[in-house]
């Protein structure tokens, strides 16, 4: 994977659903925003122009392993040519909300061939700092299902044929993608924290490890929100 | 049935009776007529055929042209969006039919892609890698057809230049003739780079349209009928 000579900061985080990351990520964000530095933040299946083409495919469920790899791909590719690169080359932290390594998971626990989705993926640079929120699916999947009790068909891992019931189907998948983070831990160098302990203890813990990423002199460019950069 | 690279791993082995047939070429090179002619012959001949082509999976290829409309899409995006298209018919359409013992005439294949991405400057090495699971043809024929009567016979058919296949989106010239002809030269150089490695066979594109189907009919015909006395 390419290194730049960027002078942002990428740092992803990555877990199964309901592993907290997001909330971790989130905390990070307003952090980094108050003691001024310039922020951007992104997540996975969010770019507009592949969103519509993708949902209509999950609704059919059509898609095969190889499809939903490279849509995904495509989503991803759209980020980050479009936001990603130019604002770490800009100076900016780029917060992303799952990176590379979600993809490596999900579509290797789909049967793709690991060497090829690696290959497809490999025009992304290597982050700065990559967290992995280390919890039992048990624990994640109770987390989801609090406040969601349907599961959606992909979510789920309904096409693997797991399993017809959809919350065996999914903890079955679930226990699979962390099989598969769990080989990246060495791999690809992911920082592991434990998803289970206190919010605020996690927090504190991410925040070492990103103050030292933050230069000294802060770059005097102004914050903006991903739907603001959408209009350049 | 081979793969280009790791293929689909998930499927099974798959038994293929069937012939994959590939005409390359650009615009105005006559491919979709002779696919057309080519069709009507081997149906003729008895032989079941079905035609496949880039932008045509039910699940992407309107979403390419509605978000060409929408937003300029950036180089690798857009080589990910035709290659999940192409990975779409791939799997629900022509690997069935080869399957079942068809023959596939597809009317362009990741040739085209792989093309259009180097001229891009995407490295050709990523688009190799990325088409891995692409299944290789029997035969690939590129149609060459010199750029200037290209243009001449895209201006006459349609009266206008496609935006994105006169290399607009690059800044070559603000020319649009000759943004198209220096285009059209990089597509054409970078099949001629491909040739060797992917077993591609130049056919003449110039000549009458009778002419180069003879030519085309020809070389399938004496591979179909190889097949047969197998």
């Amino acid at each position: 994977m390419p290194r730049t000579g960027r002078k942002g900061r990428l740092i992803v985080v990555e877990g199964i659903d309901g592993s907290g990351k997001s909330t971790q990520l989130h905390l990070l964000d307003k952090w980094l925003r108050s003691i001024g530095v310039s922020v951007f933040f992104t997540e996975w299946n969010s770019s507009d122009v592949v969103k519509e083409i993708t949902s209509k495919g999950k609704k059919k469920a059509l898609l095969t392993p190889t499809t939903f790899c490279l849509l995904h791909a495509t989503d991803f590719a759209d980020r980050y040519e479009r936001n990603i690169s130019p604002l770490l080359e800009a100076g900016y932290f780029v917060l992303a909300d799952r990176y590379i390594y979600t993809a490596f998971a999900r579509d290797i626990v789909r049967g793709c061939n690991p060497t090829w989705v690696r290959k497809v993926y490999s025009f992304a640079i290597v982050p700065d700092a990559a967290f992995y929120f280390r919890v039992p699916p048990d624990v994640g999947m109770a987390r989801i299902l609090e406040g969601r009790p349907k599961l959606k068909y992909y979510e789920a891992g309904m096409d693997l044929n797991l399993s017809n019931d959809e919350y065996e189907s999914y903890r079955i998948f679930q226990s699979r993608i962390v099989d598969q983070y769990e080989s990246m831990v060495k791999k690809d160098g992911l920082i592991v924290i434990d998803g289970t302990l206190d919010i605020e203890k996690q927090q504190e813990m991410m925040r070492q490890r990103v103050r030292r990423l933050i230069p000294a002199a802060k770059p005097r460019v102004p914050i903006l929100d991903q739907k603001e950069v959408a209009l350049y | 049935m081979n793969y280009y690279g790791e293929g689909i791993t998930y499927l099974k082995k798959v038994e293929t009776k069937g012939s994959l047939i590939v005409l390359e070429g650009p615009d105005g090179s006559g491919r979709s007529t002779q696919v057309d002619m080519i069709t009507t012959k081997l149906e003729a001949d008895g032989h079941a055929v079905i035609t496949t082509g880039l932008k045509r999976s039910e699940l992407i290829g309107a979403g390419i042209l509605e978000a060409k409309h929408k937003l300029p899409l950036g180089k690798k995006t857009l080589a990910l969006f035709y290659a999940a298209d192409f990975a779409d018919q791939l799997e629900h359409k022509v690997i069935p039919a080869l399957h079942a013992g068809y023959v596939v005439l597809a009317d362009r294949y990741i040739y085209t892609l792989m093309a259009r991405s180097s001229v891009r400057g995407i490295s050709r090495s990523w688009s190799h890698d990325l088409f891995g699971f692409a299944i290789q043809p029997d035969l690939v024929f590129y149609l060459d057809v010199p750029p200037v009567e290209l243009f001449h016979r895209v201006f006459q058919k349609y009266g206008t230049l496609d935006y994105y296949e006169s290399g607009a989106d690059i800044g070559l010239s603000d020319d649009l003739f000759e943004s198209f002809v220096l285009y059209q030269r990089g597509i054409a150089k970078e099949f001629r780079l491909m040739e060797e490695k992917y077993g591609i066979v130049r056919i003449d594109g110039g000549r009458p349209v009778a002419e180069v189907n003879v030519d085309l009919q020809k070389r399938i015909d004496s591979y179909l009928g190889s097949l047969r006395r197998r």
